[in-house]
Protein backbone atom coordinates (compact mmCIF):
# COMPACT_ATOMS: atom_id res chain seq x y z
CA UNK A 1 0.00 0.00 0.00
CA UNK A 2 1.70 2.96 -1.30
CA UNK A 3 -0.25 5.95 -0.67
CA UNK A 4 -2.13 6.87 2.74
CA UNK A 5 -5.86 8.31 2.44
CA UNK A 6 -6.18 9.52 6.03
CA UNK A 7 -7.61 12.05 8.77
CA UNK A 8 -4.97 13.93 10.09
CA UNK A 9 -4.70 16.59 12.46
CA UNK A 10 -4.30 20.56 11.87
CA UNK A 11 -1.40 21.99 14.35
CA UNK A 12 -1.26 25.31 12.45
CA UNK A 13 -2.71 27.29 9.70
CA UNK A 14 -1.91 30.69 9.66
CA UNK A 15 -1.48 33.23 6.80
CA UNK A 16 2.05 34.03 6.38
CA UNK A 17 1.79 36.75 3.60
CA UNK A 18 -1.38 38.05 1.89
CA UNK A 19 -3.84 35.70 0.68
CA UNK A 20 -1.17 33.08 1.19
CA UNK A 21 -1.20 30.66 4.19
CA UNK A 22 1.07 27.91 5.64
CA UNK A 23 -0.81 24.90 6.72
CA UNK A 24 1.04 22.42 9.52
CA UNK A 25 -0.05 19.02 9.61
CA UNK A 26 0.72 15.88 12.16
CA UNK A 27 2.01 13.66 9.90
CA UNK A 28 5.11 11.58 8.79
CA UNK A 29 5.21 10.30 5.41
CA UNK A 30 8.70 11.73 4.66
CA UNK A 31 7.29 12.88 1.25
CA UNK A 32 10.11 13.12 -1.12
CA UNK A 33 10.77 17.06 -2.69
CA UNK A 34 7.87 17.79 -5.18
CA UNK A 35 5.48 15.17 -4.35
CA UNK A 36 2.28 16.49 -3.04
CA UNK A 37 -1.09 15.72 -1.50
CA UNK A 38 -4.49 15.72 -2.22
CA UNK A 39 -6.26 17.65 0.35
CA UNK A 40 -9.89 17.67 1.18
CA UNK A 41 -11.21 20.07 4.27
CA UNK A 42 -15.11 19.51 3.74
CA UNK A 43 -17.49 17.33 3.89
CA UNK A 44 -20.18 17.77 1.04
CA UNK A 45 -19.23 21.56 -0.18
CA UNK A 46 -17.09 20.18 -2.79
CA UNK A 47 -15.81 16.50 -4.12
CA UNK A 48 -12.25 16.41 -5.34
CA UNK A 49 -9.60 16.85 -3.03
CA UNK A 50 -6.69 19.80 -4.42
CA UNK A 51 -3.36 19.01 -4.98
CA UNK A 52 -0.64 21.12 -3.21
CA UNK A 53 2.73 20.52 -3.10
CA UNK A 54 4.79 19.13 0.22
CA UNK A 55 6.28 22.79 1.56
CA UNK A 56 8.07 21.17 4.59
CA UNK A 57 8.82 18.12 6.28
CA UNK A 58 10.03 18.44 10.01
CA UNK A 59 9.55 16.73 13.08
CA UNK A 60 6.62 14.59 12.19
CA UNK A 61 5.10 17.43 10.42
CA UNK A 62 4.31 18.08 6.92
CA UNK A 63 3.74 21.81 6.14
CA UNK A 64 1.94 22.96 3.04
CA UNK A 65 2.22 26.60 1.45
CA UNK A 66 -0.73 27.83 -0.67
CA UNK A 67 -2.29 30.53 -2.31
CA UNK A 68 -5.80 31.40 -2.14
CA UNK A 69 -7.43 30.94 -5.46
CA UNK A 70 -11.14 29.56 -5.60
CA UNK A 71 -13.82 27.54 -3.40
CA UNK A 72 -11.34 24.65 -2.22
CA UNK A 73 -8.22 27.10 -1.60
CA UNK A 74 -10.80 29.41 0.23
CA UNK A 75 -12.10 26.78 2.89
CA UNK A 76 -8.45 25.53 3.66
CA UNK A 77 -8.04 29.39 4.38
CA UNK A 78 -10.53 29.00 7.31
CA UNK A 79 -9.83 25.37 8.84
CA UNK A 80 -8.32 26.05 12.23
CA UNK A 81 -6.06 23.94 14.44
CA UNK A 82 -7.28 20.53 15.87
CA UNK A 83 -9.50 20.30 12.42
CA UNK A 84 -8.94 16.66 11.03
CA UNK A 85 -8.46 17.49 7.41
CA UNK A 86 -8.30 14.29 4.54
CA UNK A 87 -4.51 13.97 2.94
CA UNK A 88 -3.87 11.64 0.86
CA UNK A 89 -0.61 10.90 -0.77
CA UNK A 90 2.39 11.69 -1.12
CA UNK A 91 1.71 11.78 -5.28
CA UNK A 92 4.09 12.11 -7.97
CA UNK A 93 7.87 11.56 -8.76
CA UNK A 94 9.77 14.68 -6.93
CA UNK A 95 12.85 16.47 -7.87
CA UNK A 96 16.67 14.59 -7.57
CA UNK A 97 17.90 16.07 -4.90
CA UNK A 98 20.94 14.41 -5.35
CA UNK A 99 23.21 16.73 -7.43
CA UNK A 100 26.06 18.72 -7.23
CA UNK A 101 27.16 21.61 -8.96
CA UNK A 102 25.81 24.82 -9.56
CA UNK A 103 21.72 25.19 -9.19
CA UNK A 104 19.32 27.27 -9.89
CA UNK A 105 16.14 27.17 -8.77
CA UNK A 106 13.75 29.54 -10.61
CA UNK A 107 10.01 30.04 -9.39
CA UNK A 108 6.79 32.48 -10.09
CA UNK A 109 4.40 33.07 -7.67
CA UNK A 110 3.32 30.27 -5.65
CA UNK A 111 5.18 28.34 -7.34
CA UNK A 112 7.86 28.95 -4.64
CA UNK A 113 5.92 26.55 -2.32
CA UNK A 114 7.51 23.05 -3.32
CA UNK A 115 10.93 24.49 -3.13
CA UNK A 116 11.66 25.02 0.01
CA UNK A 117 12.06 21.64 0.94
CA UNK A 118 13.65 21.13 -2.14
CA UNK A 119 16.13 23.79 -1.68
CA UNK A 120 16.79 21.85 1.99
CA UNK A 121 17.33 18.91 0.78
CA UNK A 122 19.72 19.87 -2.45
CA UNK A 123 22.74 19.59 -0.07
CA UNK A 124 25.48 18.77 -1.76
CA UNK A 125 24.78 22.10 -4.48
CA UNK A 126 25.21 25.59 -4.45
CA UNK A 127 21.72 27.13 -5.05
CA UNK A 128 21.08 30.56 -6.67
CA UNK A 129 17.41 31.36 -6.19
CA UNK A 130 15.68 33.42 -8.70
CA UNK A 131 11.95 34.22 -7.87
CA UNK A 132 9.35 36.44 -9.41
CA UNK A 133 6.38 37.82 -7.32
CA UNK A 134 3.09 39.99 -8.11
CA UNK A 135 3.64 42.55 -5.67
CA UNK A 136 4.28 40.83 -2.09
CA UNK A 137 7.91 38.61 -1.68
CA UNK A 138 7.56 36.22 0.57
CA UNK A 139 10.10 33.15 2.37
CA UNK A 140 13.14 34.31 0.47
CA UNK A 141 14.47 35.13 4.04
CA UNK A 142 13.69 31.97 5.50
CA UNK A 143 15.73 30.49 2.56
CA UNK A 144 18.69 32.65 3.19
CA UNK A 145 21.05 29.94 5.15
CA UNK A 146 20.45 27.55 2.27
CA UNK A 147 21.35 29.45 -0.59
CA UNK A 148 24.41 31.11 -1.94
CA UNK A 149 22.16 34.43 -3.69
CA UNK A 150 18.71 35.32 -3.82
CA UNK A 151 17.12 37.18 -7.00
CA UNK A 152 13.82 39.05 -7.04
CA UNK A 153 11.76 40.60 -9.23
CA UNK A 154 8.47 42.02 -8.77
CA UNK A 155 5.70 43.16 -11.38
CA UNK A 156 5.55 46.64 -9.94
CA UNK A 157 8.77 46.62 -8.50
CA UNK A 158 8.39 46.89 -5.23
CA UNK A 159 11.05 44.80 -4.23
CA UNK A 160 13.48 43.58 -6.35
CA UNK A 161 14.01 44.26 -10.30
CA UNK A 162 10.61 45.41 -11.94
CA UNK A 163 9.40 43.19 -13.82
CA UNK A 164 9.87 39.21 -14.99
CA UNK A 165 12.16 36.77 -13.55
CA UNK A 166 13.09 35.89 -17.08
CA UNK A 167 14.62 39.24 -17.54
CA UNK A 168 17.24 38.42 -14.94
CA UNK A 169 18.13 34.98 -15.18
CA UNK A 170 21.71 34.01 -16.65
CA UNK A 171 21.09 30.22 -17.67
CA UNK A 172 24.90 29.76 -18.49
CA UNK A 173 26.27 29.66 -14.78
CA UNK A 174 24.36 26.75 -14.38
CA UNK A 175 24.84 22.88 -14.20
CA UNK A 176 20.74 22.10 -13.40
CA UNK A 177 18.22 24.10 -13.05
CA UNK A 178 14.60 23.43 -11.29
CA UNK A 179 11.82 25.27 -11.81
CA UNK A 180 8.03 25.76 -10.78
CA UNK A 181 5.61 28.72 -11.89
CA UNK A 182 3.35 29.41 -14.74
CA UNK A 183 4.15 27.75 -17.64
CA UNK A 184 4.46 30.80 -19.69
CA UNK A 185 7.58 31.42 -17.26
CA UNK A 186 8.63 27.93 -17.13
CA UNK A 187 8.69 27.99 -21.01
CA UNK A 188 10.69 30.85 -21.33
CA UNK A 189 13.15 29.27 -18.97
CA UNK A 190 13.78 26.66 -20.96
CA UNK A 191 13.95 28.09 -23.78
CA UNK A 192 16.88 30.60 -22.21
CA UNK A 193 18.63 26.99 -21.19
CA UNK A 194 18.66 25.45 -24.39
CA UNK A 195 21.43 27.44 -26.04
CA UNK A 196 24.01 27.02 -23.13
CA UNK A 197 22.36 22.69 -22.92
CA UNK A 198 21.62 23.54 -19.07
CA UNK A 199 19.28 20.67 -18.31
CA UNK A 200 16.00 21.76 -16.67
CA UNK A 201 12.98 20.27 -14.39
CA UNK A 202 9.72 22.09 -14.32
CA UNK A 203 7.24 21.32 -11.99
CA UNK A 204 3.97 20.86 -13.96
CA UNK A 205 0.03 21.91 -12.80
CA UNK A 206 -3.20 19.78 -14.43
CA UNK A 207 -6.65 19.82 -12.47
CA UNK A 208 -6.72 16.67 -10.94
CA UNK A 209 -9.01 13.79 -9.46
CA UNK A 210 -7.70 10.30 -8.82
CA UNK A 211 -4.04 12.00 -7.71
CA UNK A 212 -2.78 8.32 -8.81
CA UNK A 213 -2.58 8.47 -12.38
CA UNK A 214 -6.10 5.90 -12.64
CA UNK A 215 -8.46 8.92 -14.41
CA UNK A 216 -6.27 10.63 -17.03
CA UNK A 217 -8.10 13.78 -16.33
CA UNK A 218 -4.35 15.32 -16.00
CA UNK A 219 -2.38 14.43 -19.10
CA UNK A 220 0.37 16.83 -20.71
CA UNK A 221 1.65 16.43 -24.03
CA UNK A 222 5.26 15.40 -23.97
CA UNK A 223 7.89 14.17 -25.88
CA UNK A 224 7.01 10.52 -25.49
CA UNK A 225 3.52 10.92 -25.76
CA UNK A 226 0.66 11.88 -22.97
CA UNK A 227 1.93 11.95 -19.52
CA UNK A 228 0.06 12.14 -16.06
CA UNK A 229 0.89 14.95 -13.99
CA UNK A 230 -0.30 13.19 -11.60
CA UNK A 231 1.89 9.85 -11.38
CA UNK A 232 4.22 10.74 -13.92
CA UNK A 233 5.35 13.90 -12.68
CA UNK A 234 4.29 16.52 -11.41
CA UNK A 235 8.08 17.02 -12.65
CA UNK A 236 9.29 16.28 -15.92
CA UNK A 237 12.40 17.50 -18.14
CA UNK A 238 11.42 21.03 -19.38
CA UNK A 239 12.56 20.21 -22.71
CA UNK A 240 10.05 17.19 -23.05
CA UNK A 241 7.24 19.45 -22.27
CA UNK A 242 8.13 22.83 -23.73
CA UNK A 243 10.42 21.93 -26.39
CA UNK A 244 9.77 18.37 -28.31
CA UNK A 245 6.00 17.72 -27.22
CA UNK B 1 -24.50 -13.29 1.79
CA UNK B 2 -23.37 -10.20 -0.49
CA UNK B 3 -22.77 -11.86 -3.81
CA UNK B 4 -24.93 -11.52 -6.71
CA UNK B 5 -25.05 -13.18 -10.17
CA UNK B 6 -24.96 -11.72 -13.06
CA UNK B 7 -25.34 -13.40 -16.95
CA UNK B 8 -24.45 -16.25 -15.02
CA UNK B 9 -20.97 -14.77 -14.01
CA UNK B 10 -20.66 -14.64 -9.73
CA UNK B 11 -19.75 -11.16 -8.26
CA UNK B 12 -18.49 -11.58 -4.75
CA UNK B 13 -20.48 -8.24 -3.94
CA UNK B 14 -22.51 -5.78 -5.99
CA UNK B 15 -20.05 -3.07 -5.84
CA UNK B 16 -18.54 -2.65 -9.06
CA UNK B 17 -15.75 0.10 -10.04
CA UNK B 18 -16.93 2.35 -12.82
CA UNK B 19 -15.29 2.56 -16.29
CA UNK B 20 -12.93 5.95 -16.74
CA UNK B 21 -12.87 6.47 -13.23
CA UNK B 22 -10.25 3.36 -11.81
CA UNK B 23 -8.28 2.83 -14.68
CA UNK B 24 -7.19 -0.92 -15.15
CA UNK B 25 -7.02 -1.24 -11.33
CA UNK B 26 -3.39 -0.92 -10.76
CA UNK B 27 -3.33 2.16 -8.89
CA UNK B 28 -6.14 1.97 -7.08
CA UNK B 29 -4.41 -1.63 -5.51
CA UNK B 30 -1.64 0.33 -4.01
CA UNK B 31 -4.56 2.15 -1.89
CA UNK B 32 -6.29 -1.00 -1.21
CA UNK B 33 -6.97 -4.47 -2.05
CA UNK B 34 -9.40 -4.38 -5.17
CA UNK B 35 -10.01 -7.91 -5.13
CA UNK B 36 -12.48 -7.18 -2.38
CA UNK B 37 -14.25 -5.54 -4.81
CA UNK B 38 -17.13 -7.12 -7.22
CA UNK B 39 -15.69 -6.07 -10.11
CA UNK B 40 -13.78 -3.60 -12.28
CA UNK B 41 -14.64 -2.17 -15.59
CA UNK B 42 -12.26 -1.06 -17.61
CA UNK B 43 -10.87 2.62 -18.79
CA UNK B 44 -12.86 2.65 -22.21
CA UNK B 45 -10.91 0.90 -24.58
CA UNK B 46 -10.97 1.49 -28.77
CA UNK B 47 -9.73 -0.58 -31.38
CA UNK B 48 -6.66 2.27 -31.65
CA UNK B 49 -4.86 3.95 -29.19
CA UNK B 50 -6.17 7.17 -28.64
CA UNK B 51 -4.77 9.65 -27.28
CA UNK B 52 -8.02 11.59 -25.98
CA UNK B 53 -9.21 15.07 -25.76
CA UNK B 54 -7.02 18.45 -25.80
CA UNK B 55 -7.69 21.28 -23.25
CA UNK B 56 -8.82 21.05 -19.95
CA UNK B 57 -10.37 17.81 -18.80
CA UNK B 58 -12.27 18.04 -15.77
CA UNK B 59 -14.11 20.66 -14.24
CA UNK B 60 -16.08 20.30 -10.57
CA UNK B 61 -19.70 21.88 -10.53
CA UNK B 62 -22.14 21.96 -8.35
CA UNK B 63 -21.94 18.35 -6.28
CA UNK B 64 -20.70 16.84 -9.78
CA UNK B 65 -17.79 17.40 -12.11
CA UNK B 66 -17.54 17.68 -15.58
CA UNK B 67 -15.05 15.24 -17.95
CA UNK B 68 -14.05 15.17 -20.95
CA UNK B 69 -10.95 12.59 -21.15
CA UNK B 70 -11.93 11.81 -24.72
CA UNK B 71 -10.97 7.88 -24.66
CA UNK B 72 -7.76 8.13 -24.13
CA UNK B 73 -6.91 4.46 -24.00
CA UNK B 74 -4.22 2.24 -25.10
CA UNK B 75 -6.05 -0.02 -27.34
CA UNK B 76 -7.28 -3.21 -27.01
CA UNK B 77 -4.60 -5.17 -28.60
CA UNK B 78 -1.85 -3.55 -26.12
CA UNK B 79 -4.67 -3.72 -23.26
CA UNK B 80 -4.81 -7.61 -24.03
CA UNK B 81 -1.16 -7.95 -23.56
CA UNK B 82 0.25 -5.65 -20.76
CA UNK B 83 -3.12 -4.41 -18.81
CA UNK B 84 -5.29 -7.60 -18.75
CA UNK B 85 -2.28 -9.78 -17.19
CA UNK B 86 -1.94 -7.53 -14.34
CA UNK B 87 -5.60 -7.41 -13.61
CA UNK B 88 -6.01 -10.97 -13.88
CA UNK B 89 -3.90 -11.26 -10.76
CA UNK B 90 -7.30 -9.74 -9.07
CA UNK B 91 -9.70 -11.64 -7.79
CA UNK B 92 -12.15 -10.14 -9.46
CA UNK B 93 -14.64 -9.66 -12.18
CA UNK B 94 -13.27 -7.93 -15.35
CA UNK B 95 -15.41 -5.83 -17.54
CA UNK B 96 -14.46 -4.37 -20.40
CA UNK B 97 -15.32 -1.44 -21.40
CA UNK B 98 -15.56 -1.52 -25.02
CA UNK B 99 -16.31 2.05 -27.01
CA UNK B 100 -16.18 2.40 -30.93
CA UNK B 101 -17.13 5.34 -33.41
CA UNK B 102 -18.22 3.07 -36.42
CA UNK B 103 -20.44 -0.59 -36.08
CA UNK B 104 -17.10 -2.02 -37.74
CA UNK B 105 -15.02 -0.68 -35.27
CA UNK B 106 -16.54 -2.09 -32.39
CA UNK B 107 -16.91 -5.40 -34.12
CA UNK B 108 -13.14 -5.76 -34.75
CA UNK B 109 -12.69 -5.16 -30.92
CA UNK B 110 -15.03 -7.91 -29.84
CA UNK B 111 -13.48 -10.05 -31.73
CA UNK B 112 -10.32 -9.56 -30.09
CA UNK B 113 -11.88 -9.31 -26.97
CA UNK B 114 -13.51 -12.57 -27.81
CA UNK B 115 -10.01 -14.49 -27.83
CA UNK B 116 -8.89 -12.74 -24.47
CA UNK B 117 -9.27 -13.47 -20.85
CA UNK B 118 -12.23 -10.92 -19.83
CA UNK B 119 -15.54 -11.73 -17.94
CA UNK B 120 -17.84 -9.75 -19.68
CA UNK B 121 -17.56 -6.99 -22.34
CA UNK B 122 -19.94 -3.83 -21.14
CA UNK B 123 -20.55 -2.47 -24.60
CA UNK B 124 -20.57 1.53 -23.98
CA UNK B 125 -22.23 3.05 -26.96
CA UNK B 126 -22.84 6.24 -24.86
CA UNK B 127 -19.85 7.83 -24.53
CA UNK B 128 -20.03 11.63 -25.12
CA UNK B 129 -16.73 12.83 -25.62
CA UNK B 130 -15.95 11.69 -28.66
CA UNK B 131 -16.97 13.45 -31.47
CA UNK B 132 -16.87 10.75 -34.38
CA UNK B 133 -19.94 9.35 -33.59
CA UNK B 134 -19.50 7.27 -30.31
CA UNK B 135 -22.78 9.47 -29.06
CA UNK B 136 -25.28 8.81 -31.55
CA UNK B 137 -25.30 5.12 -30.94
CA UNK B 138 -26.57 6.23 -27.79
CA UNK B 139 -29.18 8.43 -28.68
CA UNK B 140 -31.00 6.81 -31.08
CA UNK B 141 -32.80 3.73 -30.33
CA UNK B 142 -32.76 2.20 -33.80
CA UNK B 143 -29.22 2.61 -34.37
CA UNK B 144 -28.25 1.33 -31.10
CA UNK B 145 -30.35 -1.64 -32.19
CA UNK B 146 -28.29 -2.05 -34.93
CA UNK B 147 -24.69 -1.95 -33.41
CA UNK B 148 -25.86 -4.82 -30.55
CA UNK B 149 -27.73 -6.75 -32.79
CA UNK B 150 -24.56 -7.17 -35.41
CA UNK B 151 -21.72 -7.59 -31.67
CA UNK B 152 -24.19 -10.26 -30.36
CA UNK B 153 -23.81 -12.20 -33.75
CA UNK B 154 -20.39 -12.20 -33.18
CA UNK B 155 -19.72 -12.17 -29.23
CA UNK B 156 -18.39 -14.66 -27.13
CA UNK B 157 -18.76 -12.83 -24.25
CA UNK B 158 -22.10 -11.80 -22.09
CA UNK B 159 -22.76 -8.07 -23.27
CA UNK B 160 -23.54 -5.62 -21.31
CA UNK B 161 -25.00 -2.57 -23.12
CA UNK B 162 -24.25 0.76 -20.98
CA UNK B 163 -26.87 3.28 -21.97
CA UNK B 164 -26.35 6.68 -22.22
CA UNK B 165 -29.35 9.30 -19.90
CA UNK B 166 -29.50 11.59 -22.98
CA UNK B 167 -31.02 8.96 -24.76
CA UNK B 168 -33.99 10.24 -26.82
CA UNK B 169 -36.38 7.44 -24.83
CA UNK B 170 -34.50 5.47 -22.27
CA UNK B 171 -37.07 3.15 -21.65
CA UNK B 172 -37.25 2.63 -25.50
CA UNK B 173 -33.35 2.30 -25.55
CA UNK B 174 -33.31 -0.51 -23.60
CA UNK B 175 -36.18 -2.33 -24.71
CA UNK B 176 -34.50 -1.97 -28.02
CA UNK B 177 -30.83 -3.44 -26.58
CA UNK B 178 -32.91 -6.02 -25.05
CA UNK B 179 -34.56 -7.12 -27.96
CA UNK B 180 -30.90 -6.82 -30.12
CA UNK B 181 -30.26 -9.48 -27.69
CA UNK B 182 -28.20 -7.72 -25.02
CA UNK B 183 -27.20 -10.00 -22.13
CA UNK B 184 -27.64 -7.02 -19.83
CA UNK B 185 -27.58 -3.39 -19.09
CA UNK B 186 -26.01 -0.59 -17.58
CA UNK B 187 -26.89 3.06 -16.94
CA UNK B 188 -26.14 6.27 -16.50
CA UNK B 189 -22.95 7.38 -18.58
CA UNK B 190 -22.85 10.75 -17.94
CA UNK B 191 -24.79 13.80 -18.98
CA UNK B 192 -24.51 16.20 -21.99
CA UNK B 193 -23.31 19.06 -20.11
CA UNK B 194 -21.38 22.74 -20.56
CA UNK B 195 -19.87 25.35 -18.62
CA UNK B 196 -18.20 28.43 -19.76
CA UNK B 197 -15.58 30.91 -18.74
CA UNK B 198 -17.42 34.27 -18.31
CA UNK B 199 -14.00 35.59 -18.48
CA UNK B 200 -12.27 34.72 -21.65
CA UNK B 201 -16.04 34.72 -22.67
CA UNK B 202 -15.45 30.82 -24.29
CA UNK B 203 -16.57 27.06 -23.26
CA UNK B 204 -14.21 25.81 -20.52
CA UNK B 205 -13.86 22.54 -22.66
CA UNK B 206 -12.40 23.05 -26.21
CA UNK B 207 -15.24 20.41 -27.57
CA UNK B 208 -18.03 22.93 -25.73
CA UNK B 209 -19.64 20.16 -24.30
CA UNK B 210 -18.50 17.41 -21.51
CA UNK B 211 -19.86 15.05 -18.99
CA UNK B 212 -21.86 14.99 -15.96
CA UNK B 213 -21.72 12.89 -13.32
CA UNK B 214 -21.17 12.49 -9.59
CA UNK B 215 -23.99 13.20 -7.07
CA UNK B 216 -25.80 15.99 -8.88
CA UNK B 217 -26.79 13.39 -11.10
CA UNK B 218 -28.20 10.83 -8.76
CA UNK B 219 -31.90 11.34 -9.00
CA UNK B 220 -32.41 11.01 -12.22
CA UNK B 221 -30.29 7.80 -12.60
CA UNK B 222 -32.23 6.37 -10.49
CA UNK B 223 -35.33 7.23 -11.58
CA UNK B 224 -34.09 5.92 -15.32
CA UNK B 225 -32.66 2.67 -13.19
CA UNK B 226 -35.89 2.25 -12.04
CA UNK B 227 -37.35 3.14 -15.00
CA UNK B 228 -35.77 0.67 -17.46
CA UNK B 229 -35.50 -2.31 -14.58
CA UNK B 230 -39.26 -2.33 -15.18
CA UNK B 231 -38.94 -2.13 -18.91
CA UNK B 232 -36.84 -5.34 -19.13
CA UNK B 233 -35.93 -8.93 -17.99
CA UNK B 234 -31.81 -8.73 -18.42
CA UNK B 235 -29.98 -7.87 -15.48
CA UNK B 236 -29.78 -4.14 -15.00
CA UNK B 237 -26.33 -2.71 -13.19
CA UNK B 238 -27.19 1.07 -11.87
CA UNK B 239 -25.25 3.87 -11.77
CA UNK B 240 -24.88 7.54 -11.35
CA UNK B 241 -23.55 9.37 -8.74
CA UNK B 242 -23.25 6.65 -6.11
CA UNK B 243 -21.34 7.64 -2.73
CA UNK B 244 -22.97 6.15 0.10
CA UNK B 245 -23.94 2.59 0.57
CA UNK B 246 -27.69 3.73 1.25
CA UNK B 247 -27.34 5.17 -2.62
CA UNK B 248 -26.31 1.92 -3.67
CA UNK B 249 -29.10 0.19 -2.14
CA UNK B 250 -31.85 2.74 -3.32
CA UNK B 251 -30.36 1.55 -6.90
CA UNK B 252 -30.85 -1.90 -5.81
CA UNK B 253 -34.25 -1.24 -4.55
CA UNK B 254 -35.22 0.46 -7.98
CA UNK B 255 -34.17 -2.53 -9.80
CA UNK B 256 -30.06 -3.06 -10.07
CA UNK B 257 -28.95 -6.30 -9.91
CA UNK B 258 -25.82 -4.37 -9.09
CA UNK B 259 -24.07 -1.11 -8.97
CA UNK B 260 -21.17 0.97 -10.21
CA UNK B 261 -19.28 3.71 -8.29
CA UNK B 262 -17.36 6.12 -10.48
CA UNK B 263 -16.96 9.92 -9.37
CA UNK B 264 -17.04 8.46 -5.42
CA UNK B 265 -13.39 7.09 -6.07
CA UNK B 266 -12.37 10.36 -6.08
CA UNK B 267 -13.56 11.48 -3.27
CA UNK B 268 -12.10 8.71 -1.19
CA UNK B 269 -9.95 5.93 -2.96
CA UNK B 270 -11.50 3.21 -0.81
CA UNK B 271 -14.88 4.41 -0.69
CA UNK B 272 -15.92 1.25 -2.41
CA UNK B 273 -14.75 -0.64 0.28
CA UNK B 274 -17.44 1.62 2.55
CA UNK B 275 -20.45 0.93 0.68
CA UNK B 276 -19.54 -2.84 0.60
CA UNK B 277 -19.37 -2.48 4.37
CA UNK B 278 -22.77 -0.28 4.34
CA UNK B 279 -24.58 -2.79 2.59
CA UNK B 280 -23.59 -5.74 4.70
CA UNK B 281 -24.44 -4.30 7.80
CA UNK B 282 -27.76 -2.44 6.87
CA UNK B 283 -28.16 -6.49 5.48
CA UNK B 284 -27.62 -8.08 8.90
CA UNK B 285 -30.12 -4.87 10.83
CA UNK B 286 -32.86 -5.53 8.38
CA UNK B 287 -32.41 -9.06 8.27
CA UNK B 288 -31.84 -9.54 4.60
CA UNK B 289 -30.16 -12.95 3.68
CA UNK B 290 -29.85 -12.11 0.10
CA UNK B 291 -29.97 -9.10 -2.16
CA UNK B 292 -32.63 -10.55 -4.14
CA UNK B 293 -35.18 -10.08 -1.85
CA UNK B 294 -35.19 -6.31 -1.60
CA UNK B 295 -33.81 -5.86 -5.45
CA UNK B 296 -36.54 -4.24 -7.50
CA UNK B 297 -39.10 -4.47 -4.58
CA UNK B 298 -40.04 -0.77 -5.15
CA UNK B 299 -43.26 -0.29 -7.02
CA UNK B 300 -44.51 3.42 -8.06
CA UNK B 301 -47.77 4.14 -9.69
C1 LIG C 1 1.07 19.05 -8.42
C2 LIG C 1 0.48 20.36 -7.99
C3 LIG C 1 1.01 21.01 -6.88
C4 LIG C 1 0.45 22.22 -6.45
N1 LIG C 1 1.01 22.83 -5.36
C5 LIG C 1 0.49 23.97 -4.92
C6 LIG C 1 1.03 24.61 -3.77
O1 LIG C 1 1.96 24.10 -3.14
N2 LIG C 1 0.48 25.76 -3.36
C7 LIG C 1 -0.60 26.33 -4.02
O2 LIG C 1 -1.06 27.38 -3.60
N3 LIG C 1 -1.11 25.76 -5.11
C8 LIG C 1 -0.60 24.59 -5.59
N4 LIG C 1 -1.15 24.00 -6.70
C9 LIG C 1 -2.30 24.64 -7.34
C10 LIG C 1 -3.57 24.30 -6.56
O3 LIG C 1 -3.86 22.93 -6.73
C11 LIG C 1 -4.77 25.12 -7.05
O4 LIG C 1 -4.54 26.47 -6.80
C12 LIG C 1 -6.05 24.70 -6.33
O5 LIG C 1 -6.42 23.39 -6.73
C13 LIG C 1 -7.18 25.66 -6.59
O6 LIG C 1 -8.34 25.16 -5.98
P1 LIG C 1 -9.56 26.13 -5.67
O7 LIG C 1 -10.72 25.30 -5.28
O8 LIG C 1 -9.14 27.14 -4.68
O9 LIG C 1 -9.78 26.89 -7.03
P2 LIG C 1 -10.94 26.67 -8.10
O10 LIG C 1 -10.54 27.40 -9.29
O11 LIG C 1 -12.28 26.95 -7.51
O12 LIG C 1 -10.82 25.12 -8.38
C14 LIG C 1 -11.71 24.45 -9.22
C15 LIG C 1 -11.07 23.13 -9.65
O13 LIG C 1 -9.94 23.39 -10.49
C16 LIG C 1 -8.75 22.88 -9.93
N5 LIG C 1 -7.67 23.85 -10.13
C17 LIG C 1 -7.80 25.20 -10.24
N6 LIG C 1 -6.59 25.76 -10.44
C18 LIG C 1 -5.69 24.75 -10.46
C19 LIG C 1 -4.27 24.69 -10.64
N7 LIG C 1 -3.53 25.77 -10.83
N8 LIG C 1 -3.67 23.47 -10.59
C20 LIG C 1 -4.39 22.36 -10.39
N9 LIG C 1 -5.73 22.37 -10.22
C21 LIG C 1 -6.37 23.54 -10.26
C22 LIG C 1 -9.08 22.66 -8.47
O14 LIG C 1 -8.25 21.66 -7.88
C23 LIG C 1 -10.52 22.28 -8.52
O15 LIG C 1 -10.67 20.94 -8.88
C24 LIG C 1 -0.62 22.80 -7.16
C25 LIG C 1 -1.15 22.15 -8.27
C26 LIG C 1 -0.62 20.93 -8.70
C27 LIG C 1 -1.19 20.24 -9.87
C1 LIG D 1 -13.17 10.88 -15.54
C2 LIG D 1 -14.24 9.95 -16.05
C3 LIG D 1 -13.97 9.10 -17.13
C4 LIG D 1 -14.95 8.24 -17.63
N1 LIG D 1 -14.64 7.41 -18.68
C5 LIG D 1 -15.57 6.51 -19.11
C6 LIG D 1 -15.26 5.58 -20.13
O1 LIG D 1 -14.13 5.52 -20.64
N2 LIG D 1 -16.23 4.71 -20.54
C7 LIG D 1 -17.49 4.71 -19.96
O2 LIG D 1 -18.33 3.89 -20.35
N3 LIG D 1 -17.80 5.59 -19.00
C8 LIG D 1 -16.88 6.48 -18.55
N4 LIG D 1 -17.21 7.35 -17.53
C9 LIG D 1 -18.57 7.33 -16.96
C10 LIG D 1 -18.65 6.52 -15.67
O3 LIG D 1 -18.26 5.17 -15.87
C11 LIG D 1 -20.06 6.56 -15.09
O4 LIG D 1 -20.96 6.01 -16.02
C12 LIG D 1 -20.54 7.98 -14.79
O5 LIG D 1 -19.47 8.76 -14.30
C13 LIG D 1 -21.70 8.03 -13.79
O6 LIG D 1 -21.35 7.43 -12.54
P1 LIG D 1 -20.79 8.29 -11.28
O7 LIG D 1 -21.72 9.42 -11.06
O8 LIG D 1 -20.70 7.29 -10.16
O9 LIG D 1 -19.45 8.77 -11.69
C14 LIG D 1 -16.24 8.23 -17.03
C15 LIG D 1 -16.50 9.08 -15.95
C16 LIG D 1 -15.54 9.94 -15.45
C17 LIG D 1 -15.86 10.83 -14.29
S1 LIG E 1 -5.50 12.87 -11.58
FE1 LIG E 1 -6.25 10.96 -12.26
S2 LIG E 1 -4.64 10.35 -13.61
FE2 LIG E 1 -3.85 12.16 -12.74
Amino acid sequence: MQYKYERVKIQSNAEVANNIYKLVIECNHEAKPGQFYMLRGWDNELLLGRPISVHDVQDGLTSFLYEVRGKGTKILSTLETGYRIEIFGPHGKGFNTNVKGKVAVVTGGIGIAPMYYTIKALKNAQIDLFAGFRDEVYLIDDLKDFISSSYVATNNGRIGHKGFITDIFNPWEYNLVLCCGPEIMMEKIVRMCRDYKTPVYVSMERHMACGIGACLVCTCKTKDGNKRVCKDGPVFSGEDVFLDA
Amino acid sequence: MLNVSLCGIELKNPVIAASGTFGFGEEYNNVFDVSKLGGIATKGLTLNKREGNDGLRIYEAESGIMNSVGLQNPGIEEFIKTELPKMKKFNTVIFANLGGGTIEEYLSGIEKLNNSDIDMIELNISCPNVKAGGMAFGIKSNIAYDVVSRVKEIAKKPIMVKLSPNAENIVDMSEKCCKAGADAISLVNTFKAMAIDIYKRKPVFNNTFAGLSGPAIKPIALRMVYEVSRAVDIPVVGMGGITTWQDAIEFIMAGAEAVQVGTANFIKPDICLDIIDGIKSFMVSENIKNLSEIKGTIRGV
